[in-house]
């Protein structure tokens, strides 16, 4: 055991608290459509997302080891760096680097699967903000069964021409483009069926309809596709390989939809509301029902924490097993910040309730918004009980379900 | 940086595991606990000292190992997998913590060279300081101590006592001496046996700098929370392991039971749930081993969130089992009682969470 990052990593440290001092209170003139958090939205230094994006890739801040000539900083990849960007982040409250499904996803399949010609294209203004995207991949019949997906797309004159529907797109007003995946094999396999394809959004026959999530935003959309054409070479991988390139992409979601520092982060915030609660003039932490309870969930986090060290120590060391420890993070990461937020809810009883603008609101409504935002992220990326299938049958080797003969 | 167990640790637990799959089958174990077998109880224990177990907390001037605590926890993980009848916690990783930080030189170096021979081996009573109960009352004065505890850890083989009163102060008692009474308590778990021990004007040697601080109990209870948390999680990955090989081999509706869902999800939710107490045990025992500041709230909450993570794997993979689960011809009820003591030894989960947030200034 040696969590020890040395003395590169030192100076690295040093060196990024240096650069977020610089940049403290840092804030956005809106660049894009997609709505900024609200801390982000005052402070002294103003400038574009984008502009904000090109720092971060030039410090090598963010995309660090994607190539110059496709947009990144074109360095050694190094995964406890990223690790260290992210803390000093966290701590200094500095805007981190965009995410989203674009970045997170579509850019490392572009760089692992994408033609030459789609990663000069796409990858520079995706890392840039200037492309936002959304993932298309459910449908109304085609959850967790993903691979049952009906929407078509046809091959006519060296065009795809796209019919069907795809449901639960997060960010799908806002974006530029779509990757989506849809059956063009239609005489293959269910899974052997299906191509990835990237879609521009404004391309005629597509139609966006929001969908109001359970916080009262618009977290998704449905999207209709009716003779939607793109050319041909819109696609990632050969006809009917779309479902092993969208697995290369899942794999990247799951690990961002649990993020331990976050959970860190929202645990001290925790604790910070419960020493200025009270509950019959006593702070509700000191009240051993409470303190009892805090103190199970911060155990529990310890452990998420800890796990995730041990994940990332396998990352810098090749040799090292730790199949399961990554497995579980999706699952137990999102159980557990679910909880968390709703153990906030009930320190705070009748004023956990509150929402939107009411009077006497406590943190703006984080944490009703949390408790339900992340009650949403424990359905999406592959629910839970579909984790516990994986984790059983890839994991521990029990045996596959019998498959459930199709309908005649 | 590397978070895990070194090639060595791995190494060393490997082979106590080695050791009790071929010397401790749970015939034996059964025999022990049912007190017809004195000679195995002390072939196992002179195996272990073989292997050096009693050696790993001594420091090498003394004759020991000189090894760390998380080596320690690497080994406390094989004794409970493989749930040994053999004192551990209290004989050797408390008392010789409790040496280290306690005596003056010359206690220290009179009882770890002792340790290290074998001669001098001891259990450990200091439920007095971190949560008595009616039944006990201890107290040290001119070198005498009178009253009675409960819970005395690793009897078996002792030569000596180790206690602590209320304020952590800690004293030795020979069993040679006279005014010592023994009983046995009898818990559920029949793989070790605790003892209420009464002192009337027994001869104690006080542990010299403890009576200035409580910094020697408090690091003993610390490692001994941490160790005790290895034993609940090997003894937890041990039942786990049985249910899913029961669940590939068991049939029912013509169909191995493991195929079924319901009991996939258990499995995957007590995997889920184990994977984290590895990395918060090792993660606990690095903490001590480096005199980290948040090592005593890691401490305990290693133990409370292993000791509830177990008790909920020792009911579930009992439940895989079906009626077989709760047979004593299969034994599993050894692992499941080992958990549930393990779970209230050195403080209960809600009693040693109090601590984590006094210890965080909650
Ligand atoms: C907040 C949010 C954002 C999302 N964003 C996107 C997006 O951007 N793009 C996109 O394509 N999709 C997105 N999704 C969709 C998400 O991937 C699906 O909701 C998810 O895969 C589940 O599919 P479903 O909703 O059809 O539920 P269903 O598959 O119908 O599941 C319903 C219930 O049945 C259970 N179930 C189903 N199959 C099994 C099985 N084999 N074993 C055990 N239980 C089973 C499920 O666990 C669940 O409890 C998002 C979802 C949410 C909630």
């Amino acid at each position: 055991m040696d969590l020890n990052f040395g003395k590169e990593y030192k100076d690295f440290t040093k060196e990024v608290k240096d650069f977020c001092k610089k940049y403290k209170g840092v804030h956005f003139t809106e660049s894009s459509k997609v709505p900024l958090s609200d801390s982000f939205k005052t402070g002294e230094i103003k400038m574009t997302r984008s502009d904000w994006q090109k720092i971060l890739i030039e410090k090598g801040y963010f995309a660090r080891s994607i190539p110059q000539e496709y947009g990144g900083h074109g360095g050694e990849s190094d995964i406890i760096k990223s690790r260290i960007i992210a803390e000093e982040f966290a701590k200094s409250k500095i805007p981190p680097p965009m995410g989203g499904q674009g970045i997170d996803m579509l850019v490392p399949t572009l760089l692992e699967l994408g033609s030459e010609e789609q990663k000069q294209k796409y990858i520079k203004p995706t890392l840039h903000g200037e492309i936002i995207w959304c993932q298309g991949y459910s449908e109304p019949n085609a959850g967790s069964d993903l691979a049952s997906l009906q929407t078509k797309g046809e091959l006519i004159d060296g065009n795809w021409v796209i019919n069907g529907q795809k449901i639960w797109t997060s960010t799908a007003q806002y974006s530029q483009m779509m990757f989506c995946l849809v059956r063009t094999e239609p005489d293959a396999s269910k899974h052997a069926g299906i191509s990835y394809l990237l879609i521009p959004m404004d391309a005629p026959g597509i139609e966006i309809r929001p969908l109001v999530d359970m916080t009262l935003n618009a977290g998704f959309n449905e999207v209709f596709f009716t003779d939607v054409t793109i050319p041909e070479k819109n696609i990632v991988g050969k006809r009917g390989e779309g479902w092993a390139v969208a697995n290369a992409t899942l794999s990247h979601e799951r690990g961002s939809l649990s993020d331990p520092n976050a959970m860190m982060n929202r645990l001290n915030s925790l604790i910070e509301r419960m020493k200025q609660e009270t509950i019959n003039g006593e702070k509700v932490i000191n009240n051993k029902v409470y303190r009892n309870k805090l103190m199970k969930i911060q155990g529990k986090v310890i452990a998420f924490q800890s796990n995730s060290l041990r994940v990332l120590s396998a990352k810098v060391n090749k040799n090292q097993d730790v199949k399961i420890a990554g497995m579980i993070q999706k699952l137990v990461g999102t159980e557990l910040r679910h909880e968390l937020e709703g153990f906030a809810i009930d320190i705070m009883g009748e004023l956990g309730t509150l929402y939107e603008n009411s009077p006497n609101i406590r943190d703006g409504g984080s944490w009703q918004i949390a408790y339900m935002y992340f009650l949403g992220l424990i359905i999406g990326g592959g629910t839970s009980q579909i984790q516990k299938n994986i984790i059983s049958e890839r994991g521990l080797g029990m045996p596959k379900e019998p498959k459930v003969q199709q309908g005649a | 940086m590397y978070f895990g167990l070194s090639e060595d640790q791995i190494f060393f637990q490997d082979n106590v595991k080695k050791f009790l799959e071929d010397n401790a089958s749970i015939d034996v174990i059964r025999k022990i606990a049912n007190e017809s077998d004195k000679t195995s109880k002390e072939d196992l224990h002179n195996g272990i000292v073989i292997l050096g177990i009693n050696n790993i907390l001594i420091p090498e001037e003394n004759g020991g190992l000189g090894l760390d605590l998380l080596f320690a926890t690497a080994v406390g993980q094989s004794l409970g997998e493989g749930i040994a009848t053999l004192p551990f916690t209290g004989s050797y990783v408390m008392a010789p913590i409790a040496i280290k930080y306690g005596a003056n030189d010359e206690q220290r170096n009179f009882y770890l060279n002792e340790m290290s021979k074998n001669n001098v081996n001891f259990g450990v009573g200091f439920s007095e300081f971190f949560g008595s109960r009616n039944e006990s009352e201890l107290s040290f004065s001119n070198n005498k101590v009178n009253g009675k505890t409960l819970f005395v850890l690793d009897c078996d083989f002792a030569t000596h006592i180790m206690l602590s009163d209320k304020k952590g102060q800690i004293g030795i008692v020979s069993l040679e001496s006279s005014g010592i009474e023994i009983i046995d308590l009898i818990t559920v778990d029949k793989t070790r046996i605790f003892k209420e021990i009464i002192f009337k004007n027994t001869e104690v040697d006080i542990l010299e700098n403890t009576s200035r601080s409580d910094e020697a109990i408090s690091n003993a209870i610390d490692a001994g929370r941490i160790v005790t948390a290895a034993d609940s999680l090997g003894a937890s990955k041990a039942m786990l392991d049985k249910a899913i090989e029961y669940s590939k081999e068991r049939k029912q509706f013509n169909r191995a039971i493991g195929s079924f869902q319901a009991v996939k999800h258990m499995c995957a939710e007590m995997a889920a749930e184990l994977e984290p107490c590895y990395s918060i045990l090792w993660h606990a025992a690095h903490s001590f081993d480096n005199k980290e500041k948040n090592k005593k709230i890691m401490a305990c909450h290693a133990k409370s969130h292993i000791s509830d993570i177990s008790k909920m794997v020792s009911k579930k993979s009992t439940e895989v089992h079906g009626g077989m689960g709760f047979t004593d011809l299969l034994g599993l009820h050894y692992w499941f009682k080992r958990i549930g003591v393990n779970r209230q030894i050195l403080g209960s989960p809600e009693m040693v969470r109090e601590e984590a947030a006094q210890s965080q200034g909650l």
